[in-house]
């Protein structure tokens, strides 16, 4: 049944459907209203899980790093500030190969102090070993969080289900909640492969000497590789379910395009209404929304932007140095293939400026009346 | 599509006004999505929230610039914050005020309606004659402005989500409908100049 919901807690309501068992958070702001109805639904009984309000992201994340280590469901959530607090352990979890699902709220870093939306955050942790799923509406981002139990629980990898601040976590719409019946059709009880068990104790996370870390690095990237099967299967059954699909890249008017607009997050729902209006002008332009960013999908990259004109890349995040992160990665799928099409990188948007239609539309008439690009990235919506 | 715009002070219920408008539009079969001026909120600052509705899926997902409604829920704001900024010429105006403002050239262009929020807030035994809550009675008064959603669409909206005092609510919401004045448009007053 569609309710009018805002999208943190769409969030809250896919954790809850997920029976989760263990959550920990830090309360303070940048936190979110995800974890104040989790913590709720937890002191309520509506939820049968333990809610550890902790004294610090970093301990959050420790804490259900100990609970998944011991088998159970978890949960976490945060934003900005409080990710990069977790930092360290958010390798920790990659490596040892536990499936924790995190709410990330792309929120701007501060100095100076800024809660709005920014991806840099999640951006950088992309070296991190943790799959990443940018989310566009109130629905998708429910339906991720679903997914990502099943995705991290079959490949053994921690999924950030990743949405923007206020453009989707403060912004209330409908969204279709389905009943527990349903829900547990498509996600089982957790079946963890190891799990701590005090009447069988055992050690985890020793010492791993050069005779075997490089084998258990190369585990975790063989484990990414077969991301991008299990992910599809996975969302054929959540599609057969509850009769929606996203995909890890989605293709829009592309077929006959002349310059694709890559987009993500709640820009590429905007960016839906450009270039419909766009292509009602006789335009050729089509979007490519980036959904999963680790793994990084690069054969699906080089198949829908390999052969296309022109590629402009609306990046809300930007690597200082260098240019807009999902640029540059597109830049490094497609080198090496043949006769690339040039990319165009546009940063726009950040700290919570807002990406309008006339922004996007700026960006892509740039995009026409420019044989080459100029400069690794332009930046759009500055002010004078 | 439909924009609106809500202007309040923190602890107003501007921000929960909007929820209830929009799901009661939700429930007559409309898109709807709501959100507050991303910031920081505190009590007794100036706050603001929108709505967009539609007929159709609403993709747009930036602010709202030029609105087609819009609702002030305090009558004070209008000489601190440009409350007209951006409304779509011929667009309406809800304000909570007793009588007709006296200066009302700011409005002229627009469709202007007022509704004495406070008194009906407070005979409800909402809130106090200091700190009346008047959210469902502005929406109440603004549902007869945009002649819709159905009242009844707007009580089941506030049963839902308001624990504390719902019928209170609900009559309020029903009353301001009752009693909003709907002044109409304000003709430019300023004589057009001759060449």
């Amino acid at each position: 049944m569609k309710h009018v919901l805002e999208g943190s807690h769409a969030v809250s309501e896919a954790v809850r459907l997920a029976k989760v068992q263990v959550l920990s958070a830090y309360p303070i702001t940048p936190q979110t209203h995800i974890v104040e109805a989790l913590s709720e639904y937890c002191s309520d009984g509506t939820m049968n899980a333990r809610f550890l309000c902790v004294e610090s992201e970093h301990s959050a994340m420790a804490a259900v790093i100990g609970a998944s280590s011991a088998g159970v469901r978890t949960f976490t959530a945060t934003s900005s500030q409080g990710l990069a607090l977790m930092h360290e352990l958010l390798h920790w979890t990659s490596a040892a190969r536990l499936p924790i699902v995190m709410a990330e709220v792309n929120r701007a870093l501060a100095p100076g102090w800024n809660i709005w939306m920014d991806q840099t955050d999640s951006l950088a942790q992309r070296d991190t070993g943790w799959i990443q799923l940018y989310c566009e509406d109130g629905q998708e981002v429910f339906d991720t969080t679903l997914q990502a139990y099943r995705l991290a629980e079959t490949v053994n990898l921690p999924v950030m289900v990743v949405l923007d601040a206020f453009f989707l976590s403060h912004t209330f719409e409908p969204v279709d909640i389905p009943g527990q019946e349903l829900v547990d059709r498509f996600l089982p009880p957790f079946s963890p492969r190891i799990a701590l068990d005090t009447s069988d104790p055992f050690a985890m996370g020793q010492m791993a000497p050069p005779n075997v870390y490089m084998e258990m690095r190369h585990d975790i990237q063989k484990a990414m590789e077969q991301v991008s099967d299990i992910f599809a299967k996975i969302e054929e059954e959540f599609t057969e379910i509850f009769g929606r699909t996203y995909g890890m890249v989605e293709k829009v008017f592309c077929n006959d395009a002349q310059v694709i607009m890559v987009v993500t997050g709640t820009a590429a729902s905007t960016c839906r209404k450009v270039i419909s209006d766009l292509r009602s002008q006789g335009e050729k332009v089509g979007m490519l929304k980036l959904k999963m960013f680790r793994p990084f999908p690069t054969d699906l990259i080089r198949e829908h932007l390999g052969h296309v004109q022109k590629i402009a890349v609306v990046d809300r995040n930007f690597s200082f140095g260098a240019s807009g992160i999902f640029a540059q990665e597109i830049r490094a799928a497609l080198c090496n293939t043949h006769n690339h099409p040039p990319v165009f990188g546009y940063i726009a948007g950040l700290g919570g400026r807002d990406v309008t239609p006339e922004i996007l539309s700026e960006i892509y008439w740039k995009t026409k009346n420019s044989t080459a690009p100029k400069d690794e990235s332009v930046w759009v919506g500055l002010l004078d | 599509m439909h924009e609106i715009r809500f202007h309040g002070r923190g602890g107003q219920g501007t921000v929960v006004a909007s929820i209830l408008l929009a799901k009661a539009f939700f429930k007559t079969g409309y898109y709807v999505q709501t959100f507050p001026l991303f910031g920081v909120e505190r009590r007794g600052a100036p706050v603001e929230s929108y709505l967009r509705l539609d007929k159709e899926k609403i993709l747009i997902r930036s602010n709202i610039y030029t609105p087609d409604h819009i609702v002030v829920q305090d009558m004070k704001l209008i000489h601190s914050v440009d409350v007209t900024k951006g409304l779509k010429p011929g667009g309406s105006i809800l304000i909570n005020s007793r009588n007709l403002p006296d200066n009302i050239e700011p409005f002229s262009g627009f469709r202007l309606a007022f509704v004495d929020a406070d008194h009906i807030a407070t005979s409800n035994g909402l809130g106090t004659r200091t700190h009346p809550i008047i959210n469902t009675a502005m929406i109440g008064a603004f549902a007869r402005v945009l002649e819709m959603p159905p009242l009844d669409m707007i009580a089941a909206a506030i049963k839902n989500d308001i624990n504390i005092k719902a019928k209170q609510n609900v009559s309020a919401a029903h009353q301001a409908h009752e009693e909003v004045n709907l002044y109409g448009m304000v003709e430019n007053s300023i004589a057009p100049e001759h060449c």
